[in-house]
């Protein structure tokens, strides 16, 4: 499949795409009222080209359509429920049928292959499991190849590092961020990555970094790093992985349609050129989603890879559309941490996010306006107010931030839309 | 015997925080009895004993800072050995929770005040009053 003529594979898509139009025209609520609305029907696409016709799908239509309007099968044939964090609101809730499950672990099976991973190699699965597809999909596909899976999960350092000595890792899936910090504990306890560890190779993502930062890493721990790019609207990890040639990741476009646009015009870009990332799931039964936004930058290397594969290649995520960011895997939104701050009472109306790396480790801390009528002379209650907002945000966004109450109408604030957020990482 | 009232403001430790509250004080002219500071890492309360609270309160609310009027308790001791101690025992004696003090002399080897702040104010008052314990009122502290 990776070889396949580009011909057939198009030719495959488009088989595809058929089908799923069938299926979402006939099942999904959502897709159904979209069709009717624009006049659509899937017996007028002739062609991989009529795909334009249908209108984007966006993460509002998802939050709005939660938790089921998206599904094209009964809940008896769904097995699996994943949610995306950090959304507005209500998360966004994806479903998996058995099948969806096998071809989400395919596609990673597929990818670790690809990157040389063997039966024999030991997979130390540093994501978090839960809710995050990260975790769970990348077990199930390292577990099809017949790799030993260690699911070690997120965090827990000094665990980490006994499970990688006792049962000589030699491949993890890790944040590149925590790969950065793991190395400071290692070289902090005497252990010399390179050296005393028995790991080749690592698999890097849930957040954007640099070209830099792989190199920073492959060099520390003396192994090969891979990036990998997905979303869980799209199955999760496995969507486009790198090869051993590691320029650009492969796009699996057997289950995928991928596309490129302008994102202030919604115009089909051609590859080479810098847009958005709008995918098609064309190999998914429960919940297929059609032209989604990702949000995400990037461009289609427009020369084949020496590696022969005829799937495309997208280059590195350069960015977001909105102003979404990732912190330790985690999405998370400014209008959400907005939500969670404006629901306590006590909170001021302005607030600032600060993100910041320590000691290479990525921090979250919220500058947070206290509300001046309720301010009552006590400090304690200050620290309460503070340990409040912090455990209020922990739960909601899963991942825990610095918080420094300040004064009322000191932060600054813009006659625009403001800037709430500041990314002092250098990635 | 009445309770006095202590200015309590919240600021983020930055340089400059109390120069802007001693220029509303000095512009109305509001004379500062005892100043302390409470800190907690990136901010803290600065808490003031002023001769006239009520128009410090209004002034620096005005300016736009979170300030809060809290009453107090003004003990009076004996600037000497011991002075303190009397009334640490009555505070041991009733297990008095002190949420906050500060501590200052009046008149050099003759008197010295203790002002407190405390949850169940009515309370404290009347157990300090059964041990003979005096406060200084409004007018005593104020005019210091």
């Amino acid at each position: 499949m990776e070889y396949i003529a580009r011909e057939e594979l198009e030719k495959l898509q488009f088989l595809r795409l058929k089908e799923t139009l069938r299926r979402v025209y006939k099942s999904s609520p959502f897709y159904k009222r979209l069709f009717k609305e624009n006049g659509l029907k899937p017996l007028n696409f002739k062609s991989l080209k009529d795909l334009p016709q249908i209108p984007f799908t966006t993460r509002e239509d998802l939050r709005k359509n939660f938790p089921y309007g998206f599904l094209t099968l009964p809940l008896n044939r769904i097995v699996r429920l994943h949610t995306s964090t950090g959304t507005t609101g209500k998360p966004k809730a994806i479903f998996f049928s058995k099948k969806d499950i096998e071809n989400s672990a395919g596609l990673i099976a597929r990818s670790m292959k690809m990157t040389g991973a063997k039966d024999k190699d030991v997979f130390q699965n540093m994501m978090s499991y839960g809710l995050f597809t990260g975790g769970l999909i990348f077990h199930y596909g390292a577990e099809k190849l017949g790799l030993l899976v260690i699911p070690a999960g997120a965090g827990n350092t000094e665990r980490q590092i006994e499970l990688m000595m006792d049962f000589k890792t030699t491949i993890v899936h890790i944040t590149p961020s925590y790969a950065l910090y793991l190395a400071d504990i290692l070289e902090e306890k005497g252990i010399n990555p390179r050296k005393n560890l028995n790991l080749r190779m690592a698999y890097l993502g849930a957040e954007p970094y640099s070209e830099t930062t792989r190199q920073k890493i492959e060099q520390i721990f003396n192994i090969k790093a891979f990036n990998s790019y997905g979303l869980s609207e799209m199955n999760g990890p496995g969507v486009a992985f790198e090869c051993q040639f590691k320029e650009g990741m492969h796009l699996w476009e057997d289950n995928f349609i991928l596309e490129i646009i302008e994102p202030s015009t919604g115009k089909v870009l051609p590859d080479g050129e810098e847009g958005e990332i709008v995918l098609t799931s064309i190999n998914r039964e429960a919940m297929p989603i059609l032209r989604y936004r990702t949000g995400d930058i990037a461009f289609v290397y427009p020369d084949k890879c020496q590696c022969e594969r005829t799937h495309r290649q997208i280059s590195r995520i350069k960015s977001r559309v909105d102003d979404m960011f990732i912190i330790r895997g985690v999405n998370v939104f400014p209008s959400e941490v907005e939500r969670i701050l404006m629901s306590l009472s006590e909170v001021g109306r302005n607030y600032q996010i600060i993100l910041e790396r320590e000691k290479s480790l990525d921090v979250m801390r919220g500058k947070v306006e206290i509300k001046k009528e309720l301010f009552d002379g006590s400090l304690e209650h200050l620290r309460e107010l503070e340990e409040k907002i912090k455990a209020k945000l922990k739960s909601e966004l899963m991942l825990t931030p610095k918080v420094e109450l300040v004064e009322p109408a000191t932060l600054p604030r813009t006659t625009g839309k403001a800037k709430r957020v500041i990314d002092k990482r250098k990635i | 015997m009445e309770e006095v009232q202590q200015i309590s403001v919240f600021a983020e430790n930055k340089p400059g925080k109390i120069e802007v509250i001693t220029k509303i004080l000095t512009k109305e002219k509001i004379n500062i009895r005892a100043i302390t500071i409470a800190s907690s890492n990136k901010y803290g309360v600065i808490k003031l004993l002023v001769d006239n609270p009520e128009k410090a309160y209004r002034a620096l609310k005005e300016d736009g800072l979170s300030v809060a009027l809290n009453p107090t308790l003004a003990l009076e001791m004996e600037d000497e050995p011991g002075g303190l101690h009397t009334i640490a025992q009555i505070v041991k004696k009733y297990q008095i929770n002190i949420e906050d003090a500060c501590g200052f002399v009046i008149k050099s080897k003759e008197k010295a005040v203790l002002v407190i702040q405390v949850k169940d104010i009515e309370k404290v008052k009347n157990i300090l009053l059964s041990e003979k314990i005096h406060f200084l009122n409004k007018k005593e502290l104020y005019n210091l």
